[in-house]
């Protein structure tokens, strides 16, 4: 676990991440607290508030006395999000990262369109 | 949530030396607390009153509402590991464990005789032969076992190697996930228990500096390191509880949550930013509270 940020955040972005990358696909259940809890080697009540987090935004829905279940259109809505944060989160620092090495936008490109390519 | 244990204003004088210092907190049933702090810093003292074992000198304690002192009604819930826990002469670990259920209700054969194997503890050996290590499994055994509604662990790891740790930690975390529990763990090895705790009240010199949720702490202390001038001009205004630096370079811990604007901030004038984990920040805050009690004399 990252020591930066709460865990219930790290959680909920993990079963996020495996939404968007298909391996819980929508309609399908996601593990229970206490399995995320022994996964991770976590205080269930915390992989508990990380589920709910997303509950709450609609992704998970409960299905009484079975489980947490996939919403339907959760992925394209995560997608969604993910692509809003992706400039804060990947672009900015590369733009840093790239004027403190003096290489200009037109090499990052380049460099871009190589990394595409191989 | 209910309140299971109440402290209000507690005190414990040992002569002329104070072990707890008007201390004030809540206990909330059902929820894994971290009890932290240095050596004598109170948490053996604070554990002993809660469990009727000694007298505070002013203040009070309720367990389920009622004083815990020579209360059987109390105590019969009531599971507390100790360290420095002694059996008598020629006692076996059989013994031990044939007597507990004897004086736990919840006691589950079942789950002791699987961390016996777990833990590989002889059975027939004299209790004071086996090895630090193995005296401490018969009490992390005892305490997981009994499955008592309030388990106390006071350091219940003393000569368990690495391997016997983490398998005590697992099975803590299964079988409070199956039945929930109240349990209080004193531990100096916060890196080893922190993602298990729910709660964290850290004691020093008697007294409560932090009784919050362990997942507030996180993230609520980063290490800012980077050219003086800019970490100087980054850190103003800001609460901070450590400095070191090397050359024109330093390294600065603040508290506070960091924004995503002041991460940017960071990144834009060449900072680095490092989290801290929570037993760096305990290590932090405690001898910050000792220099500043040194500074006072």
């Amino acid at each position: 676990m990252d020591e930066s940020r709460p865990i219930f955040q790290q959680i909920a972005e993990q079963i996020e991440n495996d939404i968007i990358d298909g391996t819980t696909p929508e309609e399908s259940q996601v593990p229970s607290t206490n399995e995320f809890a022994a996964f991770y080697r976590i205080n269930p009540a915390t992989a508990g508030k990380g589920v709910n987090l997303l509950v709450d935004e609609g992704i998970l829905y409960k299905k009484r006395g079975i489980g947490m279940f996939v919403a339907e259109g959760s992925r394209e809505r995560l997608v969604a999000k993910r692509r809003e944060e992706f400039s804060t989160e990947y672009v900015q620092p590369l733009l840093a990262e790239a004027a403190k090495l003096g290489i200009t936008i037109h090499q990052l490109a380049d460099m871009i369109t190589k990394g595409t390519r191989s | 949530m209910s309140t299971v244990i109440e402290a209000t204003g507690l005190t414990k004088n040992f002569g002329t030396f104070t072990a707890v210092d008007d201390v004030s907190f809540t206990i909330e049933e059902n929820r894994i607390y971290g009890l932290l702090g240095r050596n004598g810093a109170g948490k053996t003292t604070i554990m002993q009153l809660l469990t009727g074992q000694d007298f505070a000198s002013s203040g009070t304690v309720t367990v389920y509402g009622e004083s815990p002192v020579e209360n059987a009604r109390v105590l019969s819930n009531v599971s507390f590991i100790k360290e420095s826990q002694k059996y008598p002469d020629n006692v076996k670990a059989k013994h031990v464990l044939a007597a507990a259920p004897t004086f736990f209700g919840n006691w589950n054969a079942e789950l002791a005789d699987e961390l016996l194997a777990a833990f590989r503890v002889p059975l027939d050996r004299d209790m004071k032969k086996l090895s630090r290590g193995q005296v401490s499994a018969v009490g992390v055994i005892v305490g997981l076992a009994s499955r008592a509604p309030i388990t106390f662990f006071d350091e219940p790891y003393l000569g368990l190697d690495a391997v016997a740790r983490q398998l005590f930690y697992d099975k803590l975390l299964e079988d409070y996930a199956e039945h929930p529990r109240t349990v209080i763990l004193s531990t100096h090895l916060i890196d080893e228990v922190s993602d298990l705790l729910e709660h964290v009240i850290l004691i020093d010199e008697g007294r409560i500096l932090i009784d919050t949720d362990a997942d507030e702490l996180r993230g609520s202390a980063t290490t800012v390191v980077g050219r003086s001038a800019d970490v100087a001009t980054f850190v103003e205004g800001r609460e901070v509880i450590h400095r070191d630096g090397i050359g024109g370079l330093s390294s600065v811990t603040v508290t506070g949550q960091l924004s995503s604007a002041d991460r940017a901030a960071a990144v834009a004038a060449n900072l680095e930013l490092a989290p801290v984990s929570l037993q760096q920040l305990i290590v932090r805050l405690s001898s910050l509270e000792t220099t500043s009690e040194g500074s006072k004399s």
